[in-house]
């Protein structure tokens, strides 16, 4: 089978974000761009889905200016096979984006589609939906492991998808309110995933190594047909307002007296 | 006359209390851009959580029967575009909860409607406030289509107020589209505490519990609150997922948060910030956390909690 992956360059969440002056964006230079984390792990499960129903096939797709290589790259040291990306510099609302990926997919056939649930620059938790709309598939949004991750199901690396007998659908653990529910969604489908799917593989150098030889097919919007003027702009960026500074109390009954007769909140 | 239709949340016959906070931004909306609201409910019980919403909103249409029996997102998404066309809106609003945001988008790609998700303000008819970077930046975001969704965190908006006069329920008829998902099961983790991102208090824990959350469950209990974990917890399988405040957990913003043995990451924070009180309990000094607490205690939370329980057990 042929799985379809998602990695969108982002910056690196350790990275300190702060506010362009003139409110148009965030400060870029000096900031590390890494592969959206959520991505990384949707990369982990399609390798081992790979892995466990050979012979299969990993694509690592990325949308992004030419430096998204490196994410595509790292993927690929991961241990996907192949990679596409898809060049445009500047912004890309999630819609854009999501009818760039119908696009790819509608060129490469895959049978699952792999996504991060949220890309962590603007959190916006809809790409993976619109897509599967887009493409009239069925969608397991948040998906999950029925296991913790230190359980010898995680250590042993099995993936937490479970594909059907003939490879027609997917039973797929996704992470709602008060609690999981068990979805089986009928292949093509796309699955965003959540946290604690798995956990992601560090690439080896050998690995990195080999993902220099692999190749990266480019695309661009105009040569898939896609309009990418924003439905939604982005028209001014600001600073979170800022908490006034606590203070440190000495002890708990310290405390209590000022939850009580200051906060009045106990 | 624009319309807005407010997508319902329910389960069992009963309302999520994140509708109500939907429902408020959806009446700011109305507010900005003119308009009246009008709301759909889908599902089982469909029927019954209508009567109870048609006490904030004067017309409220109910999708029941075959192939609405669980939330899918294909067959619930139909329903409310279905709604949508139906009483001509103009805006679709819903909760960003994780029903809200697994069907919102697929309305939005349905309707060709441009999407703001998880909403923390209203600014004007097109254009909205929201969270990116994990809270590090605030977006002010403008939906250029005519016709928009938008979802929003309930925990930035008040419960809406019942209206004067109860409003009319209406059997919408839609035939499900035969979706390509199935519902398999629901493994329910059940508590006799508040659910965290409705309970007015919440007690956390992080990785200073070492896995031994008595003496949160203890604090928990006496303040009748909600117990809340960091992602270090969860992921080593402490505590159940839905527990986890943070970014890509639940986003909480209760009277009184206490986070004791949490260290503070960014993403942690990005869940808990906009908390009215934050207490602190930590034995390093230098934990981030401290940053964002009105009040900190540098302590062994082995020590301090069991005291904070009785001391507040004497104020009760």
């Amino acid at each position: 089978m042929k799985i379809l992956v998602t990695v969108k360059r982002v910056e690196d969440y350790e990275s300190k974000i702060k506010v362009k002056p003139d409110n148009s964006w965030i400060v870029t230079e000096g900031v590390n761009y890494r592969a959206n984390p959520f991505d990384e792990i949707a990369v982990e499960e399609a390798l081992r889905v790979r892995d466990a129903n050979a012979p299969s096939e990993v694509v690592a797709v990325s949308i992004g200016s030419a430096a998204a290589q490196a994410e595509i790259r790292s993927a690929l040291a991961m241990g996907a096979d192949r990679g596409i990306l898809v060049k445009h510099d500047g912004f890309l609302d999630s819609d854009a984006v999501a009818r760039l990926l119908q696009k790819v997919v509608a060129k490469e056939k895959p049978d699952l589609v792999l996504m991060g649930k949220q890309a962590v620059d603007v959190d916006d938790n809809v790409t993976g939906q619109l897509l599967a709309e887009y493409l009239g598939y069925g969608q397991a949004t948040f998906a999950s492991k029925k296991e913790s991750l230190e359980s010898p199901e995680e250590k042993a690396k099995k993936p937490g998808l479970s594909l059907g007998a003939d490879k027609k659908s997917v039973q797929v653990a996704r992470e709602v309110d008060g609690g999981l529910e068990v979805l089986e969604v009928q292949l093509p489908a796309v699955i965003t995933v959540d946290l604690r799917l798995n956990v992601p593989r560090y690439a080896s150098l050998p690995n990195i190594m080999k993902a220099k030889k692999k190749p990266i097919e480019e695309l661009t919007p105009a040569a898939l047909g896609v309009d990418v003027a924003p439905k939604v702009k982005v028209v001014r960026v600001e600073a979170p307002p800022a908490r006034a500074a606590g203070i440190k109390v000495p002890d708990v009954a310290t405390l209590v007296k000022k939850l009580h007769e200051d906060a009045k909140v106990v | 006359m624009a319309t807005i239709l407010l997508v319902a949340e329910q389960a069992h016959g009963h309302l999520k209390k994140a509708t109500l906070s939907a429902l408020t931004a959806a009446q700011r909306l109305a507010q900005k851009g003119g308009g009246q609201i009008q709301a759909v409910v889908i599902g089982a019980g469909a029927a019954q959580s209508a009567q109870e919403l048609a006490a904030y909103v004067s017309t409220v249409h109910a999708v029941e029967g075959g192939g609405f029996e669980h939330g899918l997102a294909e067959t619930h998404s139909a329903a409310a575009v279905e709604a949508a066309k139906k009483v001509g809106a103009t805006d679709v609003v819903l909760a960003a909860t994780a029903y809200g945001k697994d069907i919102a988008p697929r309305i939005a790609a349905k309707l060709g409607a441009g999407m703001a998700s998880d909403i923390l303000a209203v600014v004007s008819a097109n254009q909205f406030k929201r969270a990116m970077w994990a809270g590090n930046a605030i977006a002010t975001v403008e939906v250029t289509t005519p016709v928009k969704v938008v979802s929003v965190r309930a925990t930035e908006f008040p419960a809406a107020q019942k209206g004067g006069s109860p409003g009319a329920v209406q059997q919408l008829g839609v035939t499900a589209p035969s979706p390509k998902t199935r519902f398999i099961e629901f493994n329910e983790v059940k508590s006799a505490r508040p659910e965290l991102t409705e309970a007015s208090v919440v007690v956390s824990g992080g990785r200073g519990t070492k896995g031994d959350f008595k003496p949160i469950e203890a604090l928990a209990d006496v303040l009748n609150a909600a117990v809340g974990a960091s992602r270090a917890v969860v992921d080593a399988g402490w505590q159940p997922n839905d527990l986890q405040v943070g970014q890509t957990g639940k986003v909480v913003a209760p009277k009184l948060y206490i986070a004791a043995g949490i260290s503070g990451a960014i993403q942690h924070l990005a869940g808990m910030k906009g908390s009215k009180t934050i207490v602190a309990i930590n034995k390093d000094a230098e934990a981030p956390i401290f940053q964002v607490a009105d009040y900190g205690l540098v302590a062994d939370l082995f020590k301090a909690l069991p005291e904070l329980t009785e001391e507040v057990k004497k104020l009760k």
